[in-house]
């Protein structure tokens, strides 16, 4: 067998493609922008974006739709990250919105605002006339995101159509829109959890403090252990127990659950995730559980 | 570990492929417990008597409504050995469209047959996409050899069948391997039911095959993506041509040409932000120097002065067409070619290929979706390509709707 020595790993390929994407979309659309939450995916993508441009600064600004329930680690991360880029940071803000009569929050008992989220970028995307928008979603995580394109075009309502989808051949991306229509970009589709893990292990990537296994007060609330804070205070008769815990996604605090672990280290957590059985969604969102189309049905509106 | 291996499967349902797929991802540890009880649950409430694997991807609303899979779904699986990416097309709507697209960029097609039908139209339809995507390696699965008794004279059979066919097709590697995806033989393992069999299980095989030299590392080419010009105070002169290598070796000292203005430098460094790079070679995404301060940007190819793409305006194609409004003579469309767009007109439209037999029909004067055949076309502008069975990158285009924006169909140019 022929060896020539001309080999990648997998991630240095993952990493090769996620590069080129960044850069076709760089070149072809007028005002990207980059959706950084401070989440590891987004965190990973951020990194491929810097290696992208390098020795140039990135050539478009991040963006966080912050729905007001995020945990502070991420936010002070998100901050201290986009300065240390030099990148402009927008945030648009779901509080914001609501305050201003803009939309309704629904308080009842179990509610989140992950459905707030939607209007308030494609607000976001509208007021800042972006006609790209990189994404961290990966096609691992879903079963809608498993059929979207790497180049996922939106209408002017920002709608998601997954039976009329533009065919994506070789490495050669159309994205081609009209005025109000825009394209997500998903650079890391091909990635997966362990692909993340793997890619903060070799670029020693910082990331929040909560992705680790820490002690702290939670109860268990339809069989995901959730944190207690101020948003999520106990209903009478929940019980409040001390864990070990670690979370698996950085969503908002009101959906996300932790993970019994005791993975306090990159390598600790590549091991744990690479023998766990369960998908990361599947372990701790609240929100994906609405139904067995509930991502497919939020992506449509125009959703992540 | 060896390298990202992108594997494209394709059939119907009856052939047992989800069985097979589910069985990979199963035996592999890549199947989680949420998503299978999810499947089973589905499964249950929808009255089928068994688990249908296939609703671990087919997630969209009106998949699981209608039973179908409307899509090409991506599933990703691992081994200690290596890393998967499979595309999987279903079998029925929008085939050729989907298979074509899977297939793109697919180092290897797994073709399934039924042990107790052999190679019938499906199989045939398969292998010639597969062959014309110019997919390097073919894995024929021979499955239910439970049902045909474990017969070897029917696995050699088929075999024989499946070779004589793909010789009329190019395809350099054929591996064929005998299966029951139900029960898992020569899946993972080595099944003891076929001792008279001394190849890989399928598994196996997909860990150990090696693609590195499948890919052009013979001629350079360096098609401009994006120019990296930092403006800041330390790096104010740093002028970077940043891009993903499509061909060959390029090395610092090179001599190289920049199409198609045709001017002539060399090499002056290769930068990633993890250093210098000695060796760029395909896939790879680096940022080049050039010695001498030209007028290169994006589209602009860099090849060596002894080796070069065509220059030209008039290519003649491989259309797979993809939507419902025909392709016709005198159409003006988009063309997308590396990082080059241009505009261009259809200028003949020859023959349409019968994906069944092979047979060219010359009468036609228009492509239907999913029809195969040979187009010309006349481009505003000159492009920089080179033969599609030379080079997938700088072979390959896409066709699109200048109004629309729509993808019409992809080309592979002769």
């Amino acid at each position: 067998m022929p060896v020539t020595g001309y080999e990648l790993t997998h991630l240095q390929m993952l990493e090769a493609e996620a590069i080129h994407i960044f850069r076709e979309v760089a070149a072809e659309f007028e005002r990207p922008a980059l959706l950084f939450s401070g989440g590891k995916d987004s965190i990973v993508m951020l990194r491929v974006a810097e290696k992208a441009f390098w020795p140039a600064k990135l050539p478009f600004p991040l963006l966080h739709i912050d729905t007001g329930h995020n945990f502070a680690e991420v936010l002070n991360f998100r901050d201290h990250r986009a300065e240390q880029l030099g990148a402009r940071l927008v945030v648009a803000s779901v509080q914001a919105a609501i305050d201003a009569g803009e939309l309704t929050e629904d308080t009842r008992p179990g509610a989140s605002r992950n459905q707030l989220q939607t209007p308030v970028l494609l607000d976001a995307i509208a007021d800042n006339r972006f006609d790209a928008v990189f994404g961290g979603a990966r096609r691992d995580e879903e079963k809608a995101r498993a059929k979207e394109r790497v180049y996922s075009f939106r209408d002017e309502f920002g709608q998601w159509d997954p039976k009329n989808q533009r065919p994506e051949l070789w490495s050669l991306y159309n994205g081609r829109h009209r005025p109000g229509e825009h394209i997500r970009v998903f650079p890391l589709s091909n990635w997966t959890e362990l692909d993340i893990w793997r890619y903060i292990a070799q670029e020693s990537l910082e990331i929040p403090s909560i992705y680790y296994a820490h002690s702290r007060e939670v109860i268990e609330r339809d069989g995901m252990l959730l944190g207690v804070t101020e948003l999520t205070p106990p209903r009478p008769g929940e019980i409040v127990v001390p864990r070990q815990v670690r979370y698996r996604t950085v969503g908002d605090i009101t959906c996300t659950g932790a993970v019994e672990s005791t993975a306090a280290t990159v390598d600790e957590v590549i091991a744990e995730v690479a023998a766990t059985r369960i998908t990361e969604r599947g372990a701790t969102r609240a929100d994906d559980r609405v139904s067995d189309a509930a991502m497919e049905d939020r992506k449509k509106e125009g959703y992540f | 570990m060896a390298e990202l291996l992108r594997v494209a499967t394709a059939g119907s349902v009856d052939d047992g492929k989800s069985t097979l797929i589910g069985r990979l991802l199963y035996d592999t540890k890549s199947l989680f417990t949420d998503q299978l009880a999810a499947v089973e649950r589905t499964s249950r409430e929808r009255g089928d008597g068994y688990v249908d694997l296939a609703l671990l991807t087919d997630g969209l609303r009106a998949e699981r409504e209608q039973g179908i899979t409307i899509d090409v779904a991506y599933r990703y699986f691992a081994t200690p050995r290596r890393s998967f990416i499979l595309a999987d097309t279903p079998g029925h709507v929008q085939y050729t469209r989907n298979m074509v697209t899977g297939a793109s960029t697919a180092d290897l097609a797994l073709l399934l047959v039924d042990a107790r039908k052999g190679v019938v139209e499906q199989t045939r339809r398969h292998a010639f996409l597969a062959s014309l995507l110019r997919v390097p390696h073919l894995v024929l699965c021979i499955n239910k050899m439970d049902l045909v008794d474990f017969d070897r004279e029917v696995f050699e059979k088929i075999k024989e069948e499946f070779r004589h066919f793909a010789a009329k097709l190019e395809i350099v590697d054929v591996t064929a391997i005998p299966v029951s995806a139900l029960g898992g033989d020569n899946v993972v393992s080595r099944s003891p039911s076929t001792p008279w069999y001394d190849g890989s299980s399928l598994l196996h095989h997909l860990e150990e095959l090696h693609i590195a030299s499948d890919r052009n590392l013979i001629d350079v080419r360096f098609p401009v993506q994006w120019v990296v010009r930092p403006r800041s105070d330390d790096l104010h002169d740093y002028r970077g041509y940043a891009g993903r290598v499509a061909g060959g070796v390029l090395k610092p000292g090179d001599d190289v040409i920049v199409l198609p203005s045709g001017l002539t430098t060399r090499v002056a460094g290769i930068d990633s932000f993890d250093g210098p790079v000695d060796e760029a070679f395909p896939p790879m995404s680096v940022t080049v120097r050039l010695e001498d301060d030209l007028d290169v940007s994006r589209g602009d190819m860099i090849a060596r002065p002894n080796n070069r793409p065509t220059v030209g305006q008039d290519l003649n194609l491989m259309v797979s067409w993809m939507v419902d409004a025909p392709l016709r003579r005198r159409a003006r469309i988009g063309v997308k070619h590396t990082t080059r767009s241009v505009r261009a007109m259809v200028t003949d439209v020859s023959y349409r290929v019968d994906i069944d037999t092979l047979h060219r029909d010359e009468t036609v004067e228009t492509l239907a979706l999913n029809d195969i055949g040979r187009v010309a076309l006349r481009t505003t502008s000159p492009l920089c390509y080179d033969p599609y069975r030379r080079n997938r990158d700088t072979g390959s285009v896409l066709l699109i709707d200048e109004t629309s924006g729509a993808t019409l169909g992809a080309g592979m140019i002769l």
